[in-house]
């Protein structure tokens, strides 16, 4: 690993794994939003809204990945001080934000057809609001410290005190009993979901999670850009 | 044992010193309060409904205001540097810190909290409930609050920063503790909502002073 914190090296596989990450998220948004919104039986309770499904869960999903990359990062760049540990770990926050306001959106969407309400303060629900809030928290304070590097070491801290939020998220719907439905997809006795929607929920969460990689390496490639630039002014102001 | 002491009674004796600080915090709580029966109206019924809710998130918002106290003053003065220096480990010192925290915000709320819900009219089954879930809760507040306190030294605005790091995570307490206050009311068992904050108070006892620790020590660097 500690090859690739070198960041030359890294944005050389990841200059050339980008349009390849690119292609293939395309590749599988087509392929999988074409079963889910067409090829795929509707659900004989739920009728149509169960295509909602089909956005809402990969979206839920990449925002929990997103938040335990992030964790991961900031643990790696307390220990070993990487610089490109503390960029991963910025560049995940807006993009992990960005898909628990989709997961909380279209969630909401499901809700008020299904439950007849937009939003119940359930344990699933609130959960993932609290994710959203510590996105938010974790890049309001990065961004508050005039030294950087303080900015994220502190960033750091706080994600691996989140982390305790995701095996809440993940068992909320076990340990209480509430409107949301329990796990279908992640169980220890395998899926207890059909086969035929199983394949368009697996094209459009490998679709979201290739997504996330092609967003991570531009952000990374824009941070470190913007990073040399403000080195590269401080050096020039210093002269 | 001895420097851990130190650090709690300085803090108490600085506490004490500044009585003002204190003293809007805990003015803060009641003002706050007291505002709800003149928004809502006065009548009985529905304050005592909204009672434990209101008591507990009016206590969450006065605390955020007294965590500047934790270390804004003492990294602007270097003070935290010399406690840093005096050999106690840094997660004992935020240990002592949320002790003294506790001793000056979370103990006089107990006190007050009873007497704020007599104003409030909240059900009389529930007092004992209210009081328990405070005397287990607010430890945690000033436990995280420490934390937060801790990551956003020399941070620009750092009080706001400090309520939008912390409010999320003490949503479960302040979820637990209302719910457990309006079981009571209506007669029902608290036990488990009581059981749930203890556990959330027993997690946080070893893992925030870790936290905080972490989290002074990237502070001093």
């Amino acid at each position: 690993m500690h090859r690739f914190a070198n960041p030359t090296r890294f944005f050389r596989i990841a200059n050339a794994l980008l349009p390849v990450l690119g292609a293939v998220s395309a590749g599988l948004f087509a392929a999988g939003l074409y079963y889910a919104l067409f090829d795929s039986p509707a659900d004989y309770q739920q009728g149509e809204t169960v295509r909602i499904m089909y956005v809402h869960v990969p979206a839920a999903w990449a925002a929990l990945a997103c938040y335990a990359t992030m964790a991961l990062a900031g643990a790696s760049f307390l220990i070993w001080k990487h610089i490109l540990a503390d960029l991963a770990a910025r560049a995940a926050a807006p993009i992990g934000a960005g898909f628990t306001l989709i997961s909380l959106a279209t969630g909401s969407l499901w809700g008020q057809p299904m439950w007849g309400t937009w939003w119940v303060w359930d344990a699933r629900l609130t959960s993932v609001l609290i994710l959203f809030f510590l996105y938010l928290g974790y890049i309001a304070l990065v961004n508050a410290f005039d030294d950087q590097d303080r900015g994220g070491r502190a960033g750091a801290v706080l994600a691996l005190v989140g982390a305790v939020n995701l095996p809440i998220i993940k068992f909320s719907v076990d340990w209480w009993n509430t409107l949301h439905q329990p796990a279908s997809v992640l169980r220890m006795d395998g899926p207890s979901i059909a086969p035929e929607m199983l394949l368009p929920l697996m094209l459009m969460a490998s679709a979201y999670f290739s997504l996330f990689g092609v967003m991570m390496i531009l952000r990374l490639r824009s941070l470190y850009a913007g990073r040399r630039l403000r080195q590269m002014r401080l050096a020039a102001a210093a002269r | 044992m001895r420097p851990f002491l130190a650090v709690v009674a300085r803090d108490l004796r600085l506490a004490r010193r500044q009585g003002t600080d204190i003293a809007m915090t805990l003015a803060f709580f009641v003002v706050v309060v007291a505002l709800f029966p003149l928004g809502l109206g006065p009548t009985p019924e529905l304050l005592s409904r909204i009672a434990p809710a209101v008591l507990w998130v009016t206590a969450l918002l006065a605390a955020m205001l007294s965590f500047d106290r934790l270390f804004q003053q003492d990294s602007e003065d270097g003070g935290l540097e010399q406690l840093a220096l005096s050999g106690l480990p840094l997660s004992l010192l935020a240990l002592a810190k949320a002790c003294a925290h506790w001793l000056t915000t979370g103990l006089p709320m107990l006190v007050l909290a009873p007497l704020l819900a007599v104003s409030l009219n909240l059900a009389a089954d529930a007092y004992w409930t209210l009081v328990a879930t405070l005397a287990i809760g607010t430890p945690v507040v000033s436990l995280f609050g420490t934390v937060g306190a801790a990551l956003v030294v020399g941070a620009r605005r750092a009080g706001v920063l400090v309520a939008l790091i912390v409010l999320p995570l003490l949503i479960p307490v302040l979820i637990f503790a209302v719910s457990a206050v309006e079981a009571s009311g209506a007669g029902l068992s608290v036990r488990v909502h009581l059981l749930f904050l203890g556990a959330i108070l027993a997690a946080s006892i070893p893992l925030a002073p870790l936290a905080a620790g972490a989290a002074l020590r990237q502070a001093l660097d």
